[in-house]
């Protein structure tokens, strides 16, 4: 049968578009929050910011009950077996955000015990850069992750299509640098 | 400060005592034959009834320092509200020092977390493990000659990726 004659109540699309259509909306996040970071997340939760804005509101303190890891502080040598093993049992199809200078790369905290980056040991999808990230940047990360579970996710949701990685991201499109008033040019 | 009527008794009854004074502070060395009978003659006769803290510091190549290792308890009265700090040097390869959890049960974590950060082994303590660090960790990371970054021991988790977990 060919597309066009279809019922027009009828829509044509991939199954990896459709589940992750359907996932990147009702993400639930498991806070993983060591340190300060944690209270950004929080605020990041609460009435002002609002994440539920993003379908992503749910949050749940077990790890059977997510998708959505959000590494949100430093995590020590002691903490990293945790950390792995809350991944583990996180159900597929799942994705981790390092938030903050700390998770993503050991921040100041060079010493013996304090892990450089957590993507050393557990795949991350995104990383959210500050000391600690302003809600609004975490709220971006967000939005970037629903981009690429869209751009990128396939239906067994255990890989990425990585070849389709090459988009620009949402916000350079739908925020264009603007250019400069008239008459500052010349300062 | 300590009264001097506290000091006096405590330099009759040990006479190798060494009572020093900083900013109203004052501090007491004892030999490390005689730290346990000193503590408890400030805990039952002079009543110095809280144990603040136990702490450590690691004199390895500090200018002047002939010991290595000098071993500080914190004690208050709390009811002259005095204070006294008392100390004690140690050097390798005998680090151990008695336990003072016979006269402080919250001696037991101190003389733990001194036990994990600088190797020192409290002789009588009921459970010397560690407390902070994990069960395998083998250093003493707060000895001056372990290194800051550590010696990989936070690089030897196994990597988990996306396929397989």
């Amino acid at each position: 049968m060919a597309v066009a004659d279809l019922p027009e109540n009828v829509v044509v699309s991939r199954l990896d578009a459709l589940a992750s259509w359907c996932r990147k909306n009702s993400l639930w996040p498991m806070p993983f929050a060591t340190a300060c970071c944690g209270i950004e997340l929080m605020a990041t939760g609460a009435s002002k910011h609002d994440i539920s804005r993003f379908g992503a509101e749910v949050f749940r303190f077990s790890p059977r009950q997510c998708d959505l890891m959000i590494v949100a502080g430093r995590v020590v040598m002691k903490m990293l077996p945790v950390l792995q093993r809350t991944w583990m049992q996180m159900n597929e199809p799942k994705w981790c955000i390092s938030m903050g200078a700390c998770a993503s790369t050991g921040g100041v905290f060079d010493t013996y015990c304090v892990v450089q980056g957590i993507d050393r040991f557990i795949p991350v999808d995104m990383y959210v850069p500050g000391c600690p990230p302003r809600p609004e940047q975490l709220i971006q990360g967000i939005i970037d992750l629903q981009d690429k579970i869209q751009g990128e996710g396939t239906i067994f949701g255990k890989e990425f299509k990585t070849s389709e990685r090459n988009q620009p991201k949402r916000a350079l499109l739908e925020l264009p640098i603007v250019d400069p008033p008239l008459g500052t040019q010349n300062r | 400060m300590a009264t001097q009527q506290t000091l006096d008794a405590l330099q009759q009854a040990f006479p190798g005592a060494a009572v020093s004074e900083f900013r109203g502070q004052t501090r007491v060395v004892v030999p490390r034959q005689s730290i346990f009978q000193a503590l408890q003659f400030l805990r039952h006769e002079q009543g110095y009834d809280l144990l603040v803290d136990i702490t450590c510091v690691d004199y390895l190549n500090y200018r002047d320092a002939t010991d290595r290792f000098g071993l500080v308890y914190l004690l208050t009265a709390i009811d002259a509200n005095e204070r006294i700090t008392l100390r004690t040097f140690l050097n390798e390869p005998d680090l151990t020092v008695p336990s003072a959890v016979p006269l402080w049960s919250g001696a037991d974590w101190m003389e733990r977390e001194v036990y994990d950060m600088f190797g020192i082994r409290f002789e009588g303590h009921p459970d010397l493990r560690r407390i902070l660090l994990p069960e395998e960790f083998t250093a003493h990371p707060l000895r001056k000659d372990y290194p800051l970054q550590g010696r990989g021991e936070r690089h030897n988790f196994p990597v988990l990726t996306r396929a397989e977990a």
